[in-house]
């Protein structure tokens, strides 16, 4: 029996396989078809404190290997969500992550104070690094000053532990990273997706009604890897690892390159029981490769 | 909800860029309603990426049915598989069509433009084995568009047929054909699935001759199950509009409630 426990200081999760945010839902939706409880844990939908529409559409448009989409965070809101949702998931023995949004940096202040007040959530995850949100796909996760800045608000808004998504749309992401640190978040989660558009040929108009959005899916792994790799290099936080996670093996690379945890998002919409199928894969790899702890992978990467 | 990932293909039926594809699978199958749909992944690695979303043509036994128009990749690689090969299908999704039992032994309009016709052979035998009696509109641009005619003239349904060509039957839209029907009679509900322009001039007449009815919308879909919130419509409901899932909430709406002009508001 392997033991596929990850250990990221604040929280401890039965395997290192989180559902991401914006392909999860808000959990309940998965419920059909697996039981949650065999989840390392998931990550809500994005919450701002109202009701929010989002964007025009179309909203997706698939490209090789990869997905665009331009939702542009809709949903019920926090408070809403809090009454509806939460006590409903606050009844499962798994980890429940709420990211948390933001138009302006209070706001990620008033959701996060908002959600800290119930019971149920585990940590939340800063959501600084949607594309959709923004004119020209802008976001605070671009810029280390804003980062820290959100940050270092929220963080004194809320008790609950602190997970910062970061974007990819940057020169230098482990300067974000290392603000986010500075800042006092307590884990760093990477990617989120990256801008993006197509282009439909007989109209020429694009194929978004945003005009941009974000990447994700397997087209998007390399890039994925290459910056959890440079990250977790250069902080001392733990993290989760995401972009493009299909299989147990491509977990098992971001593993490898310093994540503590996975996510899995884009394979939710495509397979409902994708984590499932990626906790058992991870399984059967480490007892093929007679490794009786997952967590003795993390980092192992060998660079001459 | 379910997986099967081993549906087998047991019958194909082609012609040009039509396609009726018949599955064995029947967990599906039992749970199946007319107006929902499944989702189909069409090759085995991650091209395509997505499944796609498919209406439910006909269910038969232990057997569902789709049929289909080649329009991208997905429907180019699903028009390749041969009987026997077993496809990967995730369904039945959605809401369906409301079967009201005060349609007692009436005429209900099930009206299908192009590739619409999808669900409304289902629907129109569901509705048959109720004694409602279903009078079947099949719209196409040309003669060609309409490979189905015989099914249903076999199903016993009365079929009128138009084209926009002349090429078979009433010469012009279907939604010209209805009006002419509307002159000489009135249906108790009217069902429909077809192009956007002729959804929305339907519920004009809709409107016009205080019809009652509902429609099946198709979207790009990410999931088909909720998760990912890309296939959302402009809906009315009660006085409020907003974007809902058509995958979810749909993708069958009362025709009053859909909003088709989506109007820039900065």
């Amino acid at each position: 029996m392997v033991d596929l426990s990850v250990d990221l200081g604040f929280l401890k999760l039965k395997n290192p396989v989180l559902a991401a945010s914006g392909t999860f839902g808000y959990g309940l939706e998965f419920k059909p078809f697996y039981d949650l409880n065999l989840l390392g844990g998931f990550v809500v939908k994005g919450l701002y404190y109202n009701p929010r529409e989002g964007n025009r559409p179309p909203r997706l448009v698939e490209t090789p290997s990869g997905l665009i989409n331009s939702i542009g965070l809709q949903g019920v809101g926090a408070e809403k969500f809090c009454r509806e949702v939460l006590p409903e998931l606050a009844k499962l023995e798994t980890v429940v992550i709420a990211n948390v949004c933001g138009a302006e940096e209070d706001e990620y202040v008033r959701v996060a104070e908002y959600l800290s007040q119930h019971k149920g959530l585990a940590a939340l995850e800063l959501n600084i690094s949607c594309p959709n949100v923004r004119e020209g796909g802008r976001c605070p996760a671009q810029n280390p000053e804003a980062t820290y800045r959100t940050v270092k608000k929220v963080r004194q808004a809320t008790s609950l532990p602190l997970i910062t998504k970061l974007s990819p749309n940057v020169t230098d992401i482990v300067s974000v990273a290392l603000a986010a640190e500075e800042a006092g978040s307590q884990a760093i989660s990477l990617i989120n997706t990256l801008l993006a558009m197509a282009i439909d040929l007989e109209t020429r108009k694009p194929k978004l009604g945003n005009v941009m959005g974000g990447l994700s899916g397997p087209a998007i792994k390399p890039i994925a890897l290459r910056m959890v790799f440079q990250v977790a290099r250069a902080v001392k936080l733990p993290v989760i690892g995401m972009g493009g996670i299909f299989t147990a093996e491509d977990a098992l690379e971001f593993m490898i390159a310093g994540a503590r945890a996975v996510q899995v998002g884009t394979a939710n919409f495509v397979n409902p029981d994708a984590c499932l199928r990626i906790i058992q894969g991870l399984a059967n790899w480490a007892e093929k490769h007679h490794i009786e702890k997952i967590s003795e992978i993390i980092g192992t990467v060998q660079i001459d | 909800m379910i997986i099967d990932r081993k549906a087998r293909l047991i019958k194909v039926e082609s012609w040009k860029d039509y396609h009726l594809l018949s599955l064995e699978s029947p967990e599906i199958s039992r749970k199946a309603r007319p107006g929902q749909f499944l989702m189909i992944k069409v090759s085995e690695g991650t091209q395509p990426l997505l499944r796609r979303p498919f209406s439910l043509h006909n269910v038969e036994g232990s057997i569902v049915e789709i049929f289909f128009q080649v329009v991208g990749e997905g429907t180019r690689l699903l028009a390749k598989k041969k009987p026997g090969d077993t496809l990967d299908v995730l369904g039945p999704l959605g809401n369906g069509f409301s079967l009201r039992p005060d349609f007692g032994s009436q005429e209900v309009f099930c009206i299908g433009g192009g590739r619409g016709i999808a669900p409304i052979y289902f629907l129109a035998r569901e509705l048959q084995k109720t004694g409602v009696r279903p009078v079947v509109f099949y719209g196409g641009r040309t003669e060609t568009d309409l490979p189905l005619k015989t099914r249903f003239e076999i199903a016993g349904c009365e079929l009128l047929i138009s084209t926009d060509d002349g090429s078979a039957g009433f010469s012009g839209l279907v939604t010209a054909l209805v009006e002419k029907e509307l002159e000489r009679r009135r249906p108790a509900f009217l069902f429909a699935c077809g192009p956007e322009p002729m959804m929305e001039t339907l519920a004009e007449i809709c409107q016009l001759h205080n019809l009652k009815g509902e429609f099946s919308l198709e979207s790009i879909m990410g999931c088909g199950f909720g998760a990912c919130w890309g296939c959302v419509k402009k809906i009315k409901k009660s006085q409020e509009a907003g974007y809902l899932k058509i995958c979810q909430e749909g993708p069958v709406f009362a025709w009053e409630e859909i909003v088709w002009q989506e109007v820039e508001n900065g």
